[in-house]
């Protein structure tokens, strides 16, 4: 089996870089940890996961939809879209990695987002397992595997480097026009890895987790349900769970007037914030407590309905380790199916 | 590289009808004077002036007419206020049709249809009530309950006397709210006068008003014997990008924009009430 060993990774982004710009996790100020293009003196993070999800990839948090040339009564629209240069993102985890099939039946449904569809296309994921799951990790409970994440190349983290796998032909491809960098080594080793991956999740405290009150058709049950009171009392509308989130995929669209021509942009916005749903009649949505159980019902109960059960969350814990205020999805599911709730 | 949805076209207001003393009626067309696009009734159309806003409006003109697009528009927010102030040759951008569209060809066919419209509720009905008037042999009886704040206030009154109140078939009923000089016709809510004129309950119903006309007519017309599988109406609410990916003019799991505007009574009842 493809093995990488860590002396030979460097090599491997040198010769990668040769032909593709490849985005590798690394440490920032304040214990976090972003994407950056690789180059020469770039340290891979060892971190579990970038601080904001990999999602940024592929729907940016602003961009360009258009241009208008406004000239008195007349109008100009510049079709602004570029063929985006092809991309790899390396170190994604299965999180991550299952979080785009989620953003695909979104965006790739029909009518189809061209802007989205273009990156898609040409973004390689180069996906990790998790050697390190943290407390706050439960993809487990939405059928992801973090010891094989889905993209089109995973690598398999061991204590002295990385069996490589290719999953889709693109990945296998790219990795025969780099394989001098790898060595081929017994397949024990991975698989020993990923069984040491699964011991871990079983340990862990989110590992059993229910979703069994959520799910298509839970609407009548949920809504009008009184715990969304207590559970948003001390939400503050601040949004950070829906920007670090990897699924949430709700926009807003906005003129801005430069002076020379008016750029459409489309950019995140969020269901937290009162404005969300503000029309000129006024507002569907009130309080917070709408607005937070809007949050939940959506990934819990509306997109599975719409999506043959698919849940909404990959369980990543960004949720759980971003909230000023330590409110997150665990303790919405652990409301209710009754379990004690104290994370 | 495809086409995308949330790139608009060019459209060009040819003629702006004052209609009340908040809506006017836009009648638009492609900068080289072709409609910009075929449409089912009940369906809407993102118009946009860049710079100032983007908003889903119903598409008020029938899909029988080919020759332009018109829209009856009230003037309530920043860019209904833009658009209130543009002249004759001004262009603006469009992109649709979006939505459902009453079911025109199939669950409406061969009834007895009751439009019942309050103030600018009635932009979106007057699509369907031409494409019947222009299909009539399609429909069966084609009854009208419409009513507005003032003589004034009623949308398109000149249509409604001269062509759709000459019909020999369509039954126009129309109110206002209070007594008014010049006024001999009815004075009164909708929802009581839905009551006092006590349509036969086996009509098929098509309704769009302010929300609380919609909520106490449809209290009305369950008292009448009326199902809630009869009652259609549109809602026109929270929508920005119009496919369903925004993430913000849903009801429960349904979008407005995709799975609406037009919906049936019972379909509402499925859902959270949260509109």
């Amino acid at each position: 089996m493809r093995f990488l060993s860590l002396d030979n990774l460097d090599l491997f982004f040198e010769k990668a870089s040769e032909f593709i710009k490849i985005y590798v996790p690394v440490d920032t100020a304040g214990n976090k940890s972003s994407y950056k293009a690789w180059s020469k003196s770039t340290k891979v993070s060892k971190s579990l996961h970038t601080t904001r999800s990999a999602k940024d990839f592929f729907f940016p948090q602003t961009e360009n939809l258009a241009e208008f040339k406004m000239s008195h009564k007349k109008i100009e629209i510049i079709d602004v879209r570029r063929d985006t240069e092809s991309f790899a993102i390396f170190g994604v985890k299965a999180c991550d990695a299952r979080s785009f099939s989620i953003l695909d039946k979104v965006y790739l449904s029909d009518p189809v987002d061209s802007f989205y569809k273009n990156r898609r296309e040409r973004g390689l994921i180069i996906s990790m397992t998790c050697a390190r799951p943290s407390e706050t990790c439960f993809c487990n409970r939405f059928g992801i595997e973090p010891s094989d994440p889905d993209g089109d190349v995973v690598f398999v983290e061991t204590a002295d480097g990385y069996f490589v796998k290719g999953k889709t032909k693109r990945g296998e491809d790219f990795l025969a026009s780099i394989s001098d960098v790898f060595e081929d080594r017994d397949s024990k080793g991975a698989d020993e890895a990923e069984q040491k991956i699964k011991e871990v999740m079983k340990k862990l405290p989110l590992s059993d987790i229910s979703s069994e009150a959520f799910g298509a058709g839970k609407t009548k049950d949920l809504f009008d349900r009184e715990e969304w009171e207590k559970l948003s009392a001390s939400c503050i509308a601040c949004g950070t769970c829906t920007f670090v989130c990897p699924t949430c995929q709700c926009y807003d669209i906005k003129d801005f007037d430069t002076g020379h021509e008016i750029k459409r942009i489309r950019c995140w916005d969020s269901c937290m914030y009162s404005d969300f749903t503000k029309m000129a009649h006024g507002n569907i949505r009130n309080t917070q407590k709408e607005r937070f159980r809007q949050r939940f019902m959506h990934k819990l109960v509306y997109f599975p309905e719409n999506n043959d059960g698919l849940f909404g969350c990959v369980g990543c814990g960004r949720c759980i380790t971003s909230c000023p205020v330590s409110m997150n999805i665990v303790k919405v599911m652990k409301e209710f199916t009754g379990e004690k709730n104290d994370q | 590289m495809i086409n995308d949805t949330l790139i608009p076209y060019i459209a060009e207001v040819v003629d702006v009808r004052i209609d009340t003393p908040d809506v006017k009626t836009f009648r638009v067309l492609t900068p080289d004077g072709k409609k910009p696009f075929e449409h089912l009734p009940g369906q809407c159309a993102m118009i946009s002036v860049p710079g100032v806003g983007e908003a889903m409006f119903s598409i008020t003109s029938s899909p029988t007419n080919k020759d332009y697009m018109e829209f009856s528009i009230k003037k309530c927010g920043c860019l209904t206020e833009w658009l209130h102030m543009i002249e004759v040759g001004q262009q603006i951008t469009i992109r649709g049709p979006y939505g459902k569209h009453f079911p025109v060809d199939n669950e409406l066919l061969g009834k007895d249809l009751l439009f019942i419209a309050g103030g600018i509720g009635l932009a979106p009905l007057r699509s369907v009530i031409n494409y019947v008037r222009d299909n009539r042999n399609k429909y069966g009886k084609v009854g009208i309950i419409y009513g507005a704040r003032s003589k004034e206030d009623l949308v398109d009154y000149d249509e409604i006397i001269h062509e759709w109140m000459t019909d020999d078939d369509i039954v126009v009923d129309l109110t206002i709210d209070k007594e008014q000089d010049g006024w001999d016709g009815h004075v009164g809510f909708i929802p009581d006068f839905v009551k006092e004129l006590s349509p036969d309950n086996s009509k098929t119903v098509l309704m769009c008003g302010p929300p609380v006309m919609i909520k106490f007519t449809l209290q009305r017309l369950i008292e009448l014997g009326f199902e809630k599988t009869q009652i259609y109406t549109t809602m026109e609410l929270k929508m920005k990008c119009g496919v369903g990916k925004c993430g913000r003019c849903n009801i429960g799991s349904k979008y407005v924009c995709k799975d609406g505007p037009v919906f049936r009574f019972d379909e509402l009842d499925e859902l959270p009430d949260e509109y």
